[in-house]
């Protein structure tokens, strides 16, 4: 019988020859992340248990990126339980402030992540690394310490939508676009409980970062996972990185879906996504006149290197709105330096914009670029929820690193091509 | 298990940000995440909800983050149910996680209003609205999800599965 990815994938992982949707299967996990917020409360569960020792060492990633470098003396106490627990449990992949990077970007930049593996990460967009070929999923806090005594996790398997892709991308259009075009079109609840699998030209023609932008929004439809399969580009990337053994998962020809939905993106225009849902998305010629208090390019969806080039193209010799706050922040440690190389973040700077150290912070509303009430943001992040980056009364957009530099010059939404 | 009190009712896609905004997340305290929860959708559901009451919301309640902090707010307030027209995954899976009853029932959800004094029996399925006389069957649970309710959580349950020196599901 036919099989999709992430079938074949759960039942490798739960000593099957098939499974099928619906089912509930208990699979080995191959990698379990928690994070500054997640992970206190997956320890404190753990200890409960009963079990002196984590299931595998080298297999349990602690990266604190949310409140840090710490903002308060509560997040503090939170990131030191962290430390703690990482020092006592001999982890091997504990990231300290310094080595570490915003969690979805730093893991797969690591070469934790590999394609057919499982991942289950205390943080929803722990769906990113789909992008390489994995079941990547994200759960809360106790079913971490449950994987993390175990080496296990339940799981339903889902039935899986596929989207295929086709036609070039113009200029300025990119991962970003794909996917919030497909939250707009299907809703935050559209893929809800199911698989999403992209596929088609376009994908085979985007770069790994633009890939991880999609498989990191696949939460934002509602998905489980979103998975690319893996192809020449991923092999390249992962080379260099790891040197661990994996397996490719293919789905078959014949392979049931729950719904196959074509785009062709020849004509895509980059997308907004208004307050104070994802899928409330719009072309940007539809935009009217928005004016913007801040900025925020970076983030687990678009702070790869790839990003910053792209903003740093439009800001080149231009400098931000007097009126609008312009916050860079870099996905990891390598991302930084790369771009510090490539004179991006001499351009960043040199157009007024603040470039931070590698962390959440603002994205959440936790630090480093909460909003006050009213006022309005263009980001690049995943989520413009009410309150979602500060005063329940602010607001956020969600767009392509392009149109977040481009607006930051123009002090309103605007395209790319109306700056350049 | 009986559960009775009155239903908070709220919309579609309640998400994780609204249930507890991330600016309390620098403590996992309950009492302390049930202080604010729901403050940025409802800011009266705080002082004027009693031990008891239920949530009922409609499509992809809890969507967004995987902050376990969300059902350890809601069940900390006092909240003795939530019951929606469908759960986001990751919400599903930790209001299981840590014993905070759930139940998935759309008719329910369209026929119970604010204020409705509402009763559960949760192994049953069984949501009796009180003020109408009405009575809705929500979705069963499949096995391995009625154990763990049954167990109190997931901790539990793999406290009663634990051997001498491992732990499996």
């Amino acid at each position: 019988m036919a099989m999709t990815m992430v079938e074949k994938i759960l039942a490798a992982h739960s000593g099957r020859d098939r499974v099928e949707p619906g089912e509930i299967v208990t699979a080995g996990v191959d990698l379990v992340l928690g994070n500054d917020i997640t992970a206190p409360v997956a320890i404190k569960e753990f200890e409960k248990i009963g079990v002196d020792k984590v299931f595998d060492a080298s297999r349990i990633a602690l990266v604190p990126d949310h409140f840090t470098p710490n903002k308060d003396i509560n997040s503090a106490e939170q990131s030191r339980l962290l430390r703690d627990f990482a020092r006592e449990q001999q982890l091997e992949n504990y990231f300290e402030i310094g080595d570490m990077g915003i969690e979805h970007c730093l893991l797969p930049e690591q070469g934790l992540v590999r394609p057919g593996e499982i991942i289950i990460g205390a943080d929803s967009h722990t769906c990113t690394y789909g992008a390489l070929g994995a079941l990547a999923t994200g759960v809360g806090s106790t079913d971490m310490a449950a994987a993390m005594a175990s080496g296990q996790a339940w799981f339903k398997v889902p039935e899986t939508m596929k989207f295929v892709f086709q036609g070039e991308l113009p200029d300025w259009v990119g991962g970003k676009d794909l996917i919030l075009q497909v939250i707009g079109d299907i809703g935050v609840d559209g893929a809800l409980y199911r698989a999403m699998e992209f596929t088609g030209e376009t994908i085979a023609g985007l770069s790994m970062a633009g890939r991880m932008t999609i498989a990191n929004m696949a939460i934002e439809a509602g998905g489980k996972c979103g998975l690319i399969a893996p192809d020449q580009k991923t092999r390249e990337y992962l080379k260099g990185r790891t040197t661990a053994e994996y397996t490719e998962y293919f789905s078959d020809p014949g392979a049931d879906y729950y719904e196959v939905r074509e785009y062709d993106v020849s004509q895509l225009e980059p997308q907004v996504a208004y307050p104070h849902l994802p899928e409330n998305t719009r072309a940007i010629s539809e935009v009217g006149e928005i004016a913007i208090d801040q900025a925020v390019i970076g983030s687990c969806t678009n702070g790869r290197l790839e990003d910053l080039r792209l903003a740093a193209e439009i800001l080149e010799g231009r400098e931000r709105h007097p009126g609008v706050r312009l916050l860079v922040f870099p996905g990891t440690q390598e991302i930084y330096r790369q771009a510090l190389a490539e004179g991006i973040i001499d351009t960043l700077i040199a157009a007024g914009a603040a470039v931070s150290t590698p962390t959440c912070g603002p994205c959440l509303g936790g630090h480093m670029g909460v909003l006050a009430a009213g006022e309005r943001a263009i980001s690049t992040t995943n989520r413009n929820f009410v309150g979602r980056m500060g005063h329940p009364e602010s607001e956020v957009y969600l767009a392509n690193p392009a149109v977040a530099a481009a607006s930051a010059v123009a002090g309103r939404i605007i395209s790319p091509g109306e700056v350049v | 298990m009986d559960i009775k009190g009155k239903a908070w009712k709220y919309g579609d896609d309640i998400d994780t940000d609204v249930i507890i905004p991330a600016r309390y997340l620098n403590t996992s305290d309950p009492a302390e995440l049930a202080r604010h929860c729901l403050e940025d959708l409802d800011a009266d559901f705080g002082d004027r909800m009693s031990e008891g009451d239920l949530i009922v919301a409609g499509e992809n309640f809890g969507c967004g983050s995987s902050r376990e902090h969300a059902p350890l707010a809601i069940k900390a307030a006092g909240v003795s149910a939530v019951i929606a027209s469908s759960f986001a995954r990751i919400f599903y899976r930790n209001a299981l996680n840590i014993g905070l009853p759930i139940l998935e029932c759309p008719e329910a959800v369209e026929n119970i209003f604010q204020g409705d004094e509402v009763q559960v029996e949760i192994a049953a399925g069984l949501i009796t609205n009180l003020s109408k006389n009405q009575e809705y069957q929500a979705v069963a649970f499949p096995d391995f999800m009625q154990k763990l309710i049954q167990a109190g959580g997931l901790i539990n349950y793999l406290r009663e599965q634990a051997g001498e020196d491992n732990v499996s599901l």
